[in-house]
């Protein structure tokens, strides 16, 4: 799940990990006060669950009241469009307004989780501010990766490590090792799978402060954390795909045309690879869980035919311990109840399947049954073509 | 021959008390497979269909002489489920439960190293079963053909029937199937599973079924170059994903740029490894690959 960086700072607040005073403002008043308060100059920054944000307008500094009121009044509402919004772009429903900083320094911080290893990595770099895979990439020796053991923690020689490979001495040293110490716990405590500091400052006193602050949290984990899960903004999601979860079901909304229902992430992937192979472009992600039954094939219907662009649908249904007959008769019920307006491809595997096929040709719905995935692939490209 | 289980393996059920475990254990024992003993705490002396239930892993190894377990618990149990069984001795075991938090894995995958000769197969996977001996999972056995010579592994469920279903109907047999599971941090690999079938004289051909996520399928290419004699047909799906988006499997996510289905192609296509694009055509790929 992701958070926004201002409940992001919320935590870093915490576990005492150094953030520039500031606070949320959901209007133009409320973020005027809060500079008014602050002092100036202050930053306006919009809070999207995208990042750069500040490329595309949505972050400015402010030295007066007069212009804390122009930049919240541009930001607040519109609709901020960076390389990981998508071209259609986010809506700005909330500022975080901060005291302006002092600046030596930009450095880069995060940790993560490292899948390969089953560590907790933590990656630090002395050139901050930038995308930090272009400096991977450009410079590889100036990323300093240190892994973290999550049965024995982390120790001081990951500390020494993080700070000599930084270049970091005297107060900046003593300020890097409790920073790391807190954000180590805070990434444990909270189930995280990403906390990244970019840029983390490094002031003329030689304190670090965290500028931005990025958090994601393990979804699978929320169950622990009840107080975490008031941080999910609905706001934040597509409309369909938050219906969907309401199901139980893993549903992502894409560009194309072919709506696809089916049990089981990877058969979903390789479905939606399947129809793009054909000639046709998948218009979601659909996973109705490996046991898939008549009524969550229902609620995915229903839910897909509520989008416009979809001009075909294709069911891939391995049942395995499936009855298809059972299944088929399952299918012709919702598309009656629902009223079925654009043609349906099904294919299922499982017991009792000439049955299956039978009940669904004799409905006489837009229902066809498809051989195999060959056979349905040609079937769904043939219906929108 | 086959890989990890066979028609010896005595197979405990952790959470046999539950729907899904109720419903799978009888499967598993319709199939054939060596259900010794299950276990929840609270309903130990209790017998599900005759299969007797203890309190602990401890108490059912040691009354049951099992060396397998397949674990059903809720995920917020389940690394202590896994944990209990490793400790108590178990040399595999296969965690079916879906949703267990990184954060577990993290430490269980840590603590298992300590374990040696014990070994997880998942979480979030749908098992492992050498046809017609020994099936510890979810999977529908009817699909599957005895005898060889394939062997599949898998980071999917349903994904990996299809590909049985299209082998088994060419007439071509599974020595063994392994879903190693859909979560990020897992406990049996794609390089371990290909070094079993390397080692198993009756498997003469591997289809390995990746995903996006990760780069398990670019270690693995790397692997079969260098230590594999045997043919390797492999897919990924997701080739149509979306970049920073969970495609449902909690580890199968393209993050900043890395872990895309066309760069596991590349890497297979560099390594010697047959690939198939189409998934419709997997059953035909690999009958000509391994000149079946």
């Amino acid at each position: 799940m992701k958070i926004h960086e201002y409940q992001a700072k919320e935590l870093f607040r915490q576990y005492a990990v150094p953030v520039p005073d500031g606070a949320a403002a959901g209007s133009v008043e409320e973020a005027v006060a809060i500079a008014g308060r602050l002092g100036y100059p202050a930053v306006v920054k919009a809070q999207i669950h995208a990042g750069g944000r500040g490329k595309g307008g949505g972050v400015k500094l402010v030295r007066s009241e007069n212009e804390a009121k122009g930049a919240a009044a541009t930001i607040l509402g519109m609709t901020l469009i960076t390389h990981q919004t998508g071209p259609e772009g986010k809506v700005v429903r909330k500022l975080l307004v901060e005291a302006g900083q002092n600046i030596a320094e930009e450095l880069y911080l995060s940790l993560l989780v490292d899948r390969e290893t089953a560590s907790i990595v933590i990656v630090a770099c002395r050139e901050g501010g930038m995308d930090i895979e272009e400096v991977a990439a450009r410079s590889p020796e100036k990323i300093i990766k240190v892994r973290v053991n999550p049965l024995a923690g982390l120790q001081s020689y990951h500390l020494r490590e993080l700070a000599f490979g930084l270049g970091l001495a005297g107060n900046a040293m003593k300020s890097l090792a409790g920073l790391v110490k807190n954000l180590y716990r805070l990434f444990v405590d909270n189930d995280c799978s990403l906390v990244e500091i970019n840029p983390l400052i490094l002031t003329p006193e030689e304190i670090l402060i965290a500028l931005d602050a990025k958090v994601d949290l393990d979804s699978n984990a929320l169950f622990r954390h009840p107080a975490l899960l008031a941080y999910r903004d609905l706001n934040e999601e597509d409309p369909l795909e938050v219906e969907a979860s309401k199901f139980n079901l893993n549903y992502i909304n894409l560009d194309g045309n072919v709506g696809n229902i089916v049990n089981g992430a990877g058969l979903a992937m390789a479905t939606m690879d399947i129809i793009k192979q054909a000639g046709a472009q998948p218009a979601n992600f659909m996973d109705v869980g490996g046991g898939a039954t008549a009524e969550m094939v229902e609620n995915g219907l229903r839910l897909i035919l509520k989008d416009d662009k979809v001009k075909a649908v294709l069911i891939n249904i391995f049942g395995g311990i499936l009855r298809c007959d059972v299944f088929a008769e399952g299918v012709v019920n919702a598309a009656k109840a629902i009223g079925i307006t654009v043609p349906i491809v099904v294919r299922m595997e499982g017991t009792n399947v000439d049955e299956g096929k039978r009940i669904l040709t004799a409905s006489g719905m837009n229902l066809t049954s498809a051989v195999d995935l060959r056979d349905a692939a040609a079937k769904i490209a043939a219906a929108v073509a | 021959m086959s890989i990890f289980v066979n028609k010896n393996t005595r197979v405990i059920v952790q959470g046999i008390t539950g729907k899904e475990g109720q419903f799978h254990t009888r499967q598993c024992l319709a199939y054939g497979t060596q259900v010794v003993g299950g276990v929840t705490p609270g309903k130990g002396a209790q017998n599900m269909d005759g299969v007797p239930v203890f309190n602990t892993v401890r108490e059912a190894v040691r009354e049951t002489g099992a060396d397998a377990a397949m674990i059903f618990v809720p995920p917020a149990f389940c690394a202590d489920a896994i944990m209990e069984g490793a400790d108590a001795g178990l040399s595999l075991i296969v965690a079916i439960t879906e949703g267990v938090p990184v954060m577990d894995m993290l430490k269980v995958k840590n603590f298992l190293a300590t374990k040696k000769g014990c070994r997880l197969i998942g979480p979030n996977c749908p098992g492992i079963i050498t046809p017609g001996e020994c099936k510890i999972g979810i999977m529908p056995g009817a699909i599957h053909q005895p005898g060889g010579p394939v062997g599949v592994v898998s980071r999917s469920g349903t994904l990996t029937y299809e590909v049985v279903d299209q082998l088994t109907k060419l007439g071509i047999g599974q020595t063994t199937c392994v879903g190693i599971g859909g979560d990020p941090v897992n406990g049996t690999n794609f390089i371990d599973v290909l070094t079993a079938f390397e080692n198993d004289p009756e498997t003469e051909g591997i289809v390995m079924v990746g995903e996006i996520g990760g780069n398990a399928e670019e270690e693995a290419a790397a692997f079969i170059k260098k230590h594999m004699t045997k043919p390797v047909v492999g897919f990924i799906a997701g080739l149509t994903a979306p970049p920073g988006r969970r495609m449902g499997h909690a580890g199968a996510i393209i993050s900043g740029g890395s872990g895309t289905g066309q760069a596991k192609i590349e890497a297979f296509k560099e390594n010697g490894i047959h690939v198939c694009e189409n998934l419709g055509l997997i059953g035909q790929v690999s009958k000509e690959a391994f000149g079946l």
